[in-house]
């Protein structure tokens, strides 16, 4: 018998912001705003009918204000780059319980006026400025390195096979035109780029950039009468163990250990299935490690899973088929432009990178310091 | 006469819940939360134990030694005011006693191929103010 809430909930449009990459006179709530219009176009969908809104990164009051909504439904998880795809799972839940019928998720980060999230200051509060930033781990690349080094003097895996991810998901970048880096690269490349936290030399760390990304999750019966084919909720799952790196149960397996199977068993989908991973890339060790936590190879084989190609165009797993975090766009909380992606390939709308036959799905959120996750498994109407 | 500059890098804020740990870093001990209830020690310190969330926790001083968890090694300052520093190591150590902190290593060149993860290191501190000593960790003397 198929979960109670399977399928009981679509996206029905996505977008980013007008201009993606340097934005430099636009905010951060301008982003979101202008996302959302996008992504409420896409749909078909005025936004007079948006009754639940849900975001991270501002508040979904200065949202909710700023486009004219007045929604009865409103989600603020802001866990990091992974609480979009965490806000669709719990918009299939509001819609199944009848709370909401068309749910306005939004994200927008820019660097205008400094705007820019940074170290924590001066609170007590804040952990990680008083237990790790004294060290100088002040940032994800600090905290991401110390992982991704347990995972070499662990299991052998090389600074080459963490290249290889960077490398493949360029190739997939190269053939989007929305993609802020397109020139092929190779592991000589990543390997001369300089240092910035060894083991991560700049190309295997993600792009940091300005955008906005929203997407419009509605009730199965809304689905019929948008403007395109819907994309399905089949699985959520979501989790998280740990908030600073140094107290992470296990360096080199992640909470996608819990809410990957949460979300492929809801589903009832096989990794063998999996037609597209949407997977976040923060660093070239997130998809690595990220893959293993999933399920996709056991852990520690993570090394050899991502060489020879099987994550790049012709591979076996596409993955991050948009040019990713590390080459097509990075604004902070990327875990929105997952969802973009994901739903595109669905409706095969990705011209020269579209991945043939695409039905299923796979996307997975990381935020934090490799924190929490959200999974979701999307299929195609 | 010459005069130290401000130290600039962040400063842990004692408050009364930390406060005994940062008094036995100023005296170059490493003193840790410990639960009387479930009896291991945990870090960083807490009013309730996160193992088995009790309340009546007390302190106790720990060896000082520990394994090397993993490091990285800093190459681009994270602000200006660790530009001085680089390159310089980050680490995680598990201590014998059990709890893991994050720490530097410190008194070795930052060389991947001279670090390796699981050797033996200790505690050294380093006086950053007049309140606050850090806990580095350098490779023991004695294995």
């Amino acid at each position: 018998m198929p979960h109670p809430l399977y399928r009981g909930a679509a996206i029905a449009g996505v977008d980013e912001s007008d201009q993606i990459g340097n934005v430099p006179n636009k905010t951060s709530l301008q982003l979101h705003a202008e996302a959302a219009m996008n992504a409420l176009a896409d749909a078909g969908i005025d936004k007079s009918e948006v009754d639940g809104v849900a975001t991270a990164g501002v508040s979904p009051m200065q949202t909710a204000e700023y486009l004219g909504i007045v929604p009865r439904y409103t989600d603020g998880t802001s866990v990091g780059g992974s609480s979009f795809v965490i806000h669709v799972g719990h918009a299939l839940e509001a819609i199944s319980d009848g709370r909401a019928s068309v749910v306005l998720i939004t994200h927008g980060e820019g660097h205008m006026g400094g705007g820019r999230r940074g170290p924590g200051g001066p609170d007590p509060s804040n952990l990680a400025g008083q237990y790790e930033a004294p060290f100088g781990v002040l940032g994800p690349p600090y905290a991401y390195s110390l992982a991704a080094m347990r995972h070499m003097a662990l299991y052998g895996t090389t600074k080459e096979q963490l290249a290889q991810i960077a490398v493949q998901t360029r190739q997939w970048a190269s053939m989007n035109p929305k993609a802020l880096m397109r020139d092929p690269i190779t592991v000589e490349d990543v390997f001369n780029s300089r240092l910035i936290s060894y083991p991560f030399n700049l190309l295997d760390c993600c792009l940091v950039t300005d955008a906005g990304g929203a997407c419009v999750v509605v009730s199965p019966e809304r689905a019929r009468s948008i403007k395109k084919k819907p994309v399905w909720v089949l699985g959520i799952g979501e989790a998280h163990d740990h908030s600073m790196i140094s107290q992470m149960p296990d360096l080199t397996r992640t909470a996608a250990q819990y809410s990957g199977p949460a979300a492929m068993g809801m589903a009832g989908v096989t990794h063998g299935e999996i037609d597209l991973a949407m997977i976040y890339d923060s660093f070239t060790y997130t998809v690595l490690v990220t893959l293993e936590s999933l399920g996709f190879c056991k852990q520690g084989e993570g090394g050899a899973f991502v060489s020879n190609g099987r994550l790049g165009p012709g591979g076996a797993l596409p993955t991050n088929t948009n040019g990713g975090g590390l080459s097509y766009t990075h604004s902070g909380m990327y875990g929105m432009f997952l969802l973009l992606e994901a739903t595109r390939q669905l409706r095969s709308e990705c011209g020269q990178r579209q991945v043939p036959d695409c039905r299923i799905a796979l996307v997975n959120g990381t935020g934090g310091s490799l924190s929490s996750t959200g999974t979701l498994v999307l299929a195609a109407d | 006469m010459t005069t130290q500059p401000p130290y600039a890098k962040p400063i842990p804020l004692i408050t009364p819940e930390n406060e005994r740990f940062w008094q036995g870093c100023k005296a170059h001990e490493l003193w840790l939360r410990f639960c009387n209830a479930c009896a291991k020690p945990y870090y960083y310190p807490r009013d309730i134990c996160p193992i088995c969330g009790a309340r009546d926790v007390t302190w106790k001083q720990m060896s000082g030694k520990g394994t090397l968890h993993t490091f990285a090694i800093v190459h681009r300052a994270p602000t200006p005011a660790f530009r001085e520093d680089v390159p310089f190591i980050t680490a995680i150590v598990d201590l014998d006693e059990g709890p893991r902190m994050m720490t530097n290593l410190v008194g070795i060149a930052p060389d991947p191929a001279k670090i390796t993860v699981g050797m033996p290191v200790e505690v050294t501190f380093e006086d950053i103010t007049e309140q606050i000593s850090l806990p580095k960790f350098r490779p023991a003397a004695y294995p």
